[in-house]
């Protein structure tokens, strides 16, 4: 048995390593993939040895640096963070194997800078998940944000520069003029920074002050999407898939709304924010940004727009709940980190294995192609029923508790705004499969694009994708029917953030 | 203000009056004139006026040089700011001279000391090196 | 020997860097000029940290120059406010020299190489003097030595740009007048006072009733030191000065030479006057807050547009000198402190991007932007340098830039001022777009086909020092404890006003 504090280390340290052994073998392809694949073995090991020491009842409080009394870089482990951690590291074997399949099926450049880059975003993931204060979530946040934007900038085309600066100029935009004075304020009230059970705001703040600083929080993680502050998210989606796959559907979104959860629960407290009703506007903007963001979802022809406009609004599931400001909300916030992690990745890496075996990337011009390519389209029919929330699949759970939780706070609004985006869903995504299975039509959509003659053998070329293109969504899409039934596991193991107890 | 119609007291404090004068004199000149040369010179007076205003508070009416005598009751001048003042003084030729050189160098260089026509040179050469470094990188678009 | 070392090390910190000055010249060999050079820099480098250990107890140091006891003597008076701006120019120093030797066998031609070091020795030497001293006339004289050397400096440039020559001619002239308002400002404390004696004209104003003569000598000081340190808007000359003026003299010029004005202003409202109440607070509060908050954003917006790399970082500088201003007018111990930590801080980081800029022109020729495009494949380490250091600019958590913006923005909650800690993230925002232009056109552009030598990465007497400061910014962007800790007590010294807290240590030669 390793010691708690040593796991904790591992976990930043191994893709820290990963970072250095991508650039160490830059020119050696295999050496490079297989290595990172080893630690990412080892990561998902390393952070389900800390699940299991938590369940054992290890403590892990460990400074790193201390600045000041309540000031200081600091880890720790809690059951949020660990659930997070638990998503990231697992998925981030999946993407891996996956991103080897993709970036070498579409012979991209710098192939070694985009896995080191890729590496060093796991870590500050690692960092945000195992924070310890807000001090350092912040420190880990700005890191994940500046290692991703080398990856959206990938293709060095206009178009990425474009979207690159889009996606740097709201991240780093909103988290230094509204989250740092937000962190800075709140360290000037409470004179600590330290993540705590309950809220370290005190017994007698003003309703006035929590609703300003929620605000500050709330559009200052510009990664938790909240509109108007999505724009982003569209833009970082001329990043190779595995890329958004990954960070723009789990990672980095993730961290954003895992962001606002722990504020929710370890800085302003939820009973304090139930007392005060400062939440109150954040259904309302939460509920808008979850229908809004369906509606443009429907009408973008890109496959990766409608799946990032999806995120967008999904995100905002796990915002209401933190709106909501009860228990259930929290809880159902948190399971849907798991189940929309699970759910997003696999249509994003079968959208990224249709572009590798066709090129393609509009909807419409994917018609048919479900015969051809079975696998990936059934993963992607699977992953898309667990985002619109059908028993058995795990997204089922996770809409269930936010429906719950809206009906104890006695929230109409929300509990509408969650029907009718459930249906939403249903008219965005389910049409990408039925299209995909629907006959292909004779002689129409293939040749336009690809050669323009000779219609029928051309489309009886296309194939599927490179084993490790397909197998990763395959194997996550199954990961959602399994979570239906650990759901309650989920539920179970972060119900302690909730109590009074803390564990 | 009725201070300054008393005659004792305007004639009383003569070298401020006059600091004050050759001071505002003196910058004028630098800010006014476009002549390099002639903005050294107007620094010149603005320091001069800076001794003077040094010098004159040093002064005690009355006061000897303060050398050294066996009569204790003798009063003597306050030696402290004059010799303040040499220090300024050596500073202030250390600035001409060095100002003196760069003029000279300007004008080797510019072939002007008028400092509108030297800002003019100044844009064109901005304005020069630009144009090319644009041109270039044009051409390099257009070879790629 | 050692104990002799010592127990003059005020005095040795400043007088051997003078001594090597006219040495370096003497020998006329360029080598020797550069080694004498460099073991001064160091050994004066090495006394500074001693010092700032001394005084880190809150103590004051005090040296007797000759014996003379003061206020009739002239005193260096070191607490841990001038220890660390001490240890700012004597870094700097100690970096930029051997990343100057390399640098200005392209800059400067090579009969100017031992001038070129006794000048530097002499602007270093000027500032650590005015850091050092207790006399306000000696800060004068101090100052005209750096500021006289610098000029020369500045117009070495020359070589390489013609413009260096009307530069340095605008600086001098703005710069003289600069210290000519700080003398007559001198001239009334004395006229009020009869003494110049730091500690003896604190206690002499505290004790005198408020007269207009001592009010216009603050103004008068204030105005002329703004000059010198770029206070928006009379920062005209220092674009110029810092853009033309060879790479070298720019690294070292931006992360020292404003701040030490900056340290002469600080130490006369806080030590000399008293900036607690009355006029001086008014001052700070109603003038130098507005103006270094348009500094703050007019600079930075001034910056986005230009051309010219070292133009930008120039303009940059004027809008930073606005941070270290407005943590002075909080007259809080955090906001004071934030002062003299963004002044570490914005040392190493300025520094850092003035040196890799300077790698950059060394190689390319040029520092308009569209030289740099491409130099993230072609000069690998270069770009991740200002990167880095770019990044500590905007003030990105793990650089030490961050550290600074963290205690400003908590100084100015604790001083209730909430507004303005949305003014300080704001100018950061600006800052983003500055730093984001470079670093696209660094990573997403060609580089140029058309040079006739393909563009390589810095040689290693360059990048050295230059990393050197990088790794510096990262370590004090995490570990910020020490840096922090000292402007605390500088804070604390600086905040009780006076000069003399009862707990000062006499050194050099005893007696007389």
């Amino acid at each position: 048995m390793i010691a708690p504090h040593i796991l904790l280390l591992l976990c930043l340290a191994i893709p820290l390593v990963g970072f250095g052994w991508c650039w160490l073998f830059r020119n050696s392809p295999n050496m490079r993939d297989g290595g990172v694949f080893a630690l990412a073995l080892l990561l998902a090991l390393a952070v389900i040895s800390i699940f299991r020491a938590f369940n054992g009842g290890a403590e892990f409080d460990l400074v790193l640096v201390q600045f000041q009394p309540g000031l200081s870089l600091a880890l720790n482990a809690e059951p949020l963070g660990i659930v997070f951690a638990l998503v990231a590291s697992t998925l981030w074997i999946a993407t891996h194997v996956y991103g080897v399949g993709y970036m070498r099926g579409n012979n991209e450049k710098k192939q070694a800078s985009f896995f080191s880059c890729f590496a060093f975003a796991i870590f500050a993931t690692m960092g945000i998940a195992f924070s310890a204060n807000l001090l350092t979530l912040f420190l880990f946040y700005e890191l994940l944000t500046i290692s991703t934007y080398p990856l959206v900038a990938h293709k060095e085309t206009e178009e990425a520069q474009k979207g690159a600066r889009v996606y740097l100029g709201i991240l780093m935009g909103t988290s230094i003029v509204l989250f740092l004075p937000g962190v800075v304020w709140v360290y000037a009230t409470a004179g600590t920074l330290d993540f705590v059970q309950g809220g370290i705001l005190g017994p007698n703040v003003k309703p006035a002050f929590v609703g300003i600083l929620l605000a500050l929080f709330a559009f200052g993680v510009g990664k938790a999407a909240v509109m108007p502050f999505h724009r982003w998210l569209p833009a970082a989606m001329v990043a190779p898939t595995p890329v958004s796959a990954l960070l723009h559907a789990v990672a980095v979104v993730k961290a954003g709304v895992f962001t606002i959860l722990k504020l929710d629960v370890y800085i302003f407290g939820t009973d304090v924010l139930t007392k005060t009703g400062a939440s109150q506007w954040l259904v309302w903007v939460a509920g808008g940004s979850i229908i809004i963001a369906s509606l443009i979802a429907m009408s973008q022809d890109n496959l990766k727009r409608r799946l990032a406009y999806s995120t967008v609004s999904q995100l905002s599931y796990i915002t209401l709940g933190v709106a909501l400001a009860n228990s259930l909300g929290v809880l159902g916030g948190g399971l849907h980190i798991v189940t929309h992690a699970f759910g997003k990745i696999t249509l994003f890496m079968c959208a990224g294995a249709i572009y590798v075996a066709t090129h393609k990337t509009e909807i419409s011009q994917m018609r048919g192609l479900g015969r051809q390519m079975p696998i990936t389209f059934t993963a992607f029919g699977i992953g898309a029923l667990s985002i619109i929330g059908l028993p058995p699949l795990a997204g089922a759970w996770s809409k269930w508790e936010l429906l719950l939780a809206s009906a104890s706070a006695g929230q109409w609004f929300a509990i509408a705004v969650l029907m009718i985006s459930s249906l939403l869903n249903v008219a965005y995504l389910l049409p990408i499969v039925v299209r995909g299975f629907m006959p292909a039509p004779a002689g129409e959509t293939l040749d336009d694009t690809v050669s323009g003659s000779g219609s029928g053998s051309r489309w009886a070329q296309v194939r599927e994708a490179p084993v490790l293109c397909y197998l990763p969504p395959a194997l996550t899409a199954f990961g959602c029917i399994v979570l239906f039934f650990y759901a309650g596991d989920i539920i179970g193991f972060m119900s302690p953030i909730v109590t009074e107890s803390g564990r | 203000m009725d201070r300054l119609l008393d005659p004792s007291f305007v004639l009383g404090h003569m070298n401020y009056w006059l600091f004050v004068v050759l001071m505002m004199t003196g910058l004028y000149i630098v800010v006014a004139r476009g002549n390099l040369l002639k903005k050294i010179v107007g620094l010149n007076i603005f320091q001069a006026a800076v001794f003077m205003l040094y010098i004159s508070a040093g002064k005690v009416r009355g006061g000897t040089a303060p050398i050294l005598t066996d009569n204790p009751g003798e009063a003597y001048s306050n030696p402290l700011p004059h010799v303040l003042i040499l220090t300024a003084i050596v500073v202030g030729i250390a600035t001409t001279a060095l100002g003196l050189a760069l003029t000279t160098r300007i004008n080797e260089v510019y072939g002007t000391i008028e400092e509108d026509e030297i800002l003019e040179i100044d844009h064109q050469e901005t304005e020069r090196e630009v144009a090319a470094i644009l041109a270039t990188s044009a051409q390099d678009s257009a070879n790629a | 020997m050692l104990e002799g070392i010592v127990q003059n090390a005020p005095l040795l910190a400043i007088m051997l860097p003078l001594i090597a000055a006219p040495v370096a010249v003497l020998f006329g060999n360029k080598s020797v000029a550069f080694y004498i050079s460099g073991a001064t820099l160091v050994l004066s480098f090495a006394l500074c940290v001693y010092m700032a250990l001394l005084v880190s107890d809150g103590s004051i140091l005090s040296y007797h120059i000759g014996g003379w006891a003061p206020p009739i003597g002239i005193e260096y008076r070191i607490d841990a406010a001038n220890a660390m701006v001490m240890i700012i120019v004597s870094a700097m120093g100690a970096l930029v020299l051997p990343y100057a030797r390399a640098s200005i066998e392209k800059e400067i031609s090579p009969g100017h190489h031992t001038m070129f070091y006794a000048c530097y020795m002499l602007c270093f030497t000027g500032l650590m003097g005015v850091a050092a001293t207790g006399d306000a006339f000696n800060v004068f004289v101090f100052l005209e030595i750096s500021s006289l050397s610098t000029y020369v400096l500045v117009a070495m440039g020359a070589r390489q740009d013609k413009r260096a020559l009307s530069a340095a001619y605008d600086y001098l002239i703005l710069g003289t007048v600069g210290a000519t308002f700080f003398v007559i400002g001198l001239g009334f404390l004395y006229i009020a006072t009869g003494t110049l004696n730091m500690v003896d004209l604190a206690d002499k104003l505290a004790n005198s009733p408020d007269n207009k003569t001592i009010r216009a000598g603050f103004a008068l000081i204030v105005i002329g030191m703004g000059l010198k340190l770029a206070l928006f808007p009379l920062h005209r000359w220092l674009p110029g000065a810092y853009s033309y003026a060879p790479s070298a003299v720019s690294a070292f010029l931006a992360s020292t030479a404003t701040k030490v004005a900056l340290y002469v202003v600080i130490r006369f409202t806080f030590s000399v006057y008293d900036a607690s109440s009355g006029f001086e607070r008014t001052t700070l509060e109603y003038i130098i807050l507005p103006l270094a908050i348009t500094a703050m954003f007019t600079a930075s917006a001034v910056a986005i547009f230009q051309m010219n790399v070292k133009k930008l970082l120039a303009y940059s500088s004027v809008s930073q000198i606005g941070y270290m201003l407005l943590g002075l007018t909080y007259l809080n111990q955090t906001g004071v402190a934030a002062s003299f930590i963004h002044m570490f801080n914005h040392a190493m980081t300025k520094g850092a991007l003035f040196m890799a800029v300077g790698m950059v022109v060394w190689r390319t020729g040029s520092a308009l932007l569209p030289s740099f495009a491409g130099i993230g494949r072609t000069m690998p380490w270069t770009a991740a340098a200002i990167v880095v250091a770019g990044l500590s600019l905007i003030g990105v958590p793990a650089t030490a830039g961050f550290v600074s913006k963290w205690v400003l923005m908590a100084g100015a909650f604790e001083r209730g001022w909430w507004p303005v800690s949305f003014a300080i993230v704001g100018s950061s925002v600006l800052a983003v777009i500055y730093v984001w232009r470079l670093v696209e056109v660094m990573y997403f552009q060609e580089p140029k086909a058309t040079t006739k030598d393909p563009v390589r990465e810095a040689p290693l007497a360059m990048l050295v020092p230059t990393w050197i400061l990088i790794l510096a910014i990262v370590w004090f962007g995490i570990a910020a404890n020490a840096p922090v800790e000292l402007a605390r007590i500088a804070a604390d010294g600086l905040l009780a006003g006076g000069f003399d807290n009862g707990q000062t240590v006499i050194l050099g030669i005893p007696g007389r």
